[in-house]
This record gives structure tokens, C-alpha cells and sequence, in this order.
């Protein structure tokens, strides 16, 4: 290889102004077993490069976080089914037989009775409630007093 | 994506991202930590991987900022760095002489640039990745790329001529 040339690109080199190829012109002749004396002190800089891109990443890439985590959703997914299911079912079973309770009358004359006292009942309190209203009246009376139409 | 086409998309740049790690950590226990931790941010980023265009700029990004992120907490919980530097060439001057002939002295000529220089040395006259690949990652325009390396390639030569003539004299 001609020794301008190297000398050129080695120039060049330390400016930065180097493509990749010519780098590895530099790499390959520097390399080689034959390198000219005066540019022998460039010579590790050159070898240094190609020795050190062989190193490799030899340890093992712990992959399994994706794998944990969806094991994790899916246990979390299935306990929160089992206890709606467990709460729904104890909460029909405890409020059903109340419900139920209520039952009917068959005999039409008990259920006549039973109906008159029901609405009694509710007569009674709905008079208690009107028997207080007797108040208002006092109040329509004097204020027709003072305000005359 | 699976485990297996992850790790077909992961391995042809994987031993890069390990080299970047270790030329800033020096230690390789410690870039190897680095690289874990990298390649398992970007499996968790499973879904959204095919949005990127280069998954390897992406992950050379991720390295460099994790291993920059490692160093500032490392130096602000430890104050040594002033000593470390002191003890650091009394031993390199040792070994010069050790291994003069042979290349881990450019090793530790690099150690001894700036965290910038030695990211762009890296990746340009190790892993001979492009400039305008490299001022995507670096987040620098390619001007600024050069002018560092120039002045990196530089040092470097000029403290391995000195150390030549040492060797000499």
C-alpha cells in the first residue's frame, strides 16, 4: 500500500474528516505485519481498535418479568372472582327467606278483618296527623283579620 | 414478540451495548449490569418496539444514559475521585513499563479522557458506527461529534508518543 496515501489518510484521521472505509484502510494496514518505522508509535492505537470490538456480553438477560407479571394479573383476576361469586351467593341465601315470609290468606273472611284493621290502622294515624292541622286554622282566621280582601 | 424474536432483534448488537457500558463503568461486572438492566427495559417495552425505527440507536441511547446516570450518583456518593485520579498514574506508570508492547495501555489512555470523548471514540473507531447514527444517540450535531473525536484522537496520540519515547529512553 502506498506510504503517502496511509500518511495522507492518517492526517485526515486526527482532524476526524475519515470515512468508516478509510478508518479501515488505517485498521488493516496498521494491522499488518509490515508497518513503516516512523509510523510504528501509531501502530496500538490501530491494533487496540480491532481487539477491542471483540469483546463480548457473555451473561444471561433475565427475561421473565413479562411472564411473572401476567401470572400475577391473572391470580389477581381470579381471586376477585371468587369472592364476588362467594359474596353474591351468601347475599341471595341470607335475604330470600324474608321475602318469603310475607305469605297469604286464604280464607277470604280473615282476610277481609285483616284488611279493615290494616286500613284502620292507617286511617287512625292519618287522623292524628290532620288533628294538628286544626292549628292552621287559627292562623287562616287572623290573618284574614288582617289582611281584608 | 416473544422471547426468542427478542433476543434475535437483541443479539446482533448486544456485545456493542456491553463494550459502550464497560468503556464508561470500566468495570465489567458493572457493565454487565448495565447491559441487563438495558436489555430489560427494552423487553418490557415489548408492545411499543416496532414504533421505533433503529431498536439499536434506542437501546444504545438507554445504555449510554443509564451508565452517565450510574457515574453522577457514583461520584456523589463518593469523594475519593481526587485521590483515586493521584494513586491512579503512579500505578499506570508501573505497568507502562510492564506492557509496553502491548495494546491495554491504549485501554487505560482512554479511561483517562473525558466520559463524552470516550463515548465517541468508542463508538466511532471501535464499533465504527456512522455519524449521523451517532449524533442521533448522542443528541449532538455531527460538527460537535468531530470536533471532539479530533481532539480525543488527539490526546490519545499524543500521550502514546509519550510513552513511546519512554519506552526508548
Amino acid at each position: 500500500m502506498a506510504l503517502d496515501r496511509i500518511e495522507k489518510i492518517l492526517e485526515k484521521y486526527f482532524e476526524a474528516q475519515t470515512s468508516i472505509a478509510e478508518e479501515k484502510e488505517l485498521k488493516d494496514y496498521f494491522n499488518s505485519p509490515d508497518v513503516a518505522q516512523h509510523l510504528e508509535q501509531y501502530k496500538p492505537m490501530f491494533v487496540y481498535a480491532v481487539q477491542a470490538k471483540q469483546e463480548q456480553f457473555t451473561a444471561t438477560i433475565p427475561l421473565k418479568t413479562n411472564k411473572r407479571k401476567s401470572v400475577v394479573w391473572l391470580s389477581v383476576a381470579a381471586s376477585v372472582a371468587v369472592l364476588l361469586g362467594v359474596g353474591l351467593f351468601t347475599f341471595n341465601h341470607y335475604n330470600q327467606p324474608e321475602q318469603e315470609n310475607l305469605g297469604t290468606i286464604n280464607d277470604p273472611e280473615i282476610a277481609f278483618r285483616e284488611t279493615q284493621k290494616a286500613l284502620a290502622m292507617i286511617s287512625e294515624s292519618v287522623n292524628k296527623g290532620i288533628g294538628s292541622m286544626g292549628y292552621l286554622n287559627e292562623y287562616e282566621q287572623s290573618k284574614n283579620k288582617i289582611f281584608k280582601k | 414478540m416473544n422471547q426468542n424474536e427478542f433476543m434475535q432483534l437483541v443479539n446482533p448488537f448486544k456485545d456493542k451495548l456491553f463494550r459502550v457500558a464497560k468503556r464508561l463503568l470500566v468495570s465489567t461486572e458493572e457493565a454487565e449490569d448495565a447491559t441487563q438492566e438495558v436489555l430489560v427495559k427494552l423487553w418490557n417495552r415489548n408492545e411499543s418496539l416496532d414504533e421505533y425505527k433503529s431498536v439499536e440507536a434506542v437501546a444504545m441511547t438507554m445504555t449510554k444514559n443509564y451508565c452517565l446516570d450510574q457515574l453522577k450518583s457514583k461520584r456523589a456518593g463518593n469523594m475519593k475521585i481526587v485521590h483515586n485520579n493521584f494513586t491512579d498514574r503512579e500505578a499506570s506508570l508501573q505497568q507502562k513499563v510492564e506492557d509496553s508492547d502491548t495494546w491495554s495501555w491504549v485501554e487505560r489512555i482512554m479511561n483517562d479522557l473525558p466520559e463524552q470523548q470516550k463515548l465517541i471514540v468508542q463508538m466511532r473507531d471501535i464499533e465504527e458506527m456512522e455519524f449521523e447514527e451517532m449524533s442521533k444517540v448522542l443528541e449532538m450535531n455531527e460538527q460537535a461529534i468531530r470536533t471532539a473525536l479530533s481532539r480525543a484522537r488527539k490526546s490519545i496520540r499524543e500521550k502514546m508518543i509519550k510513552t513511546h519515547h519512554y519506552g526508548i529512553g
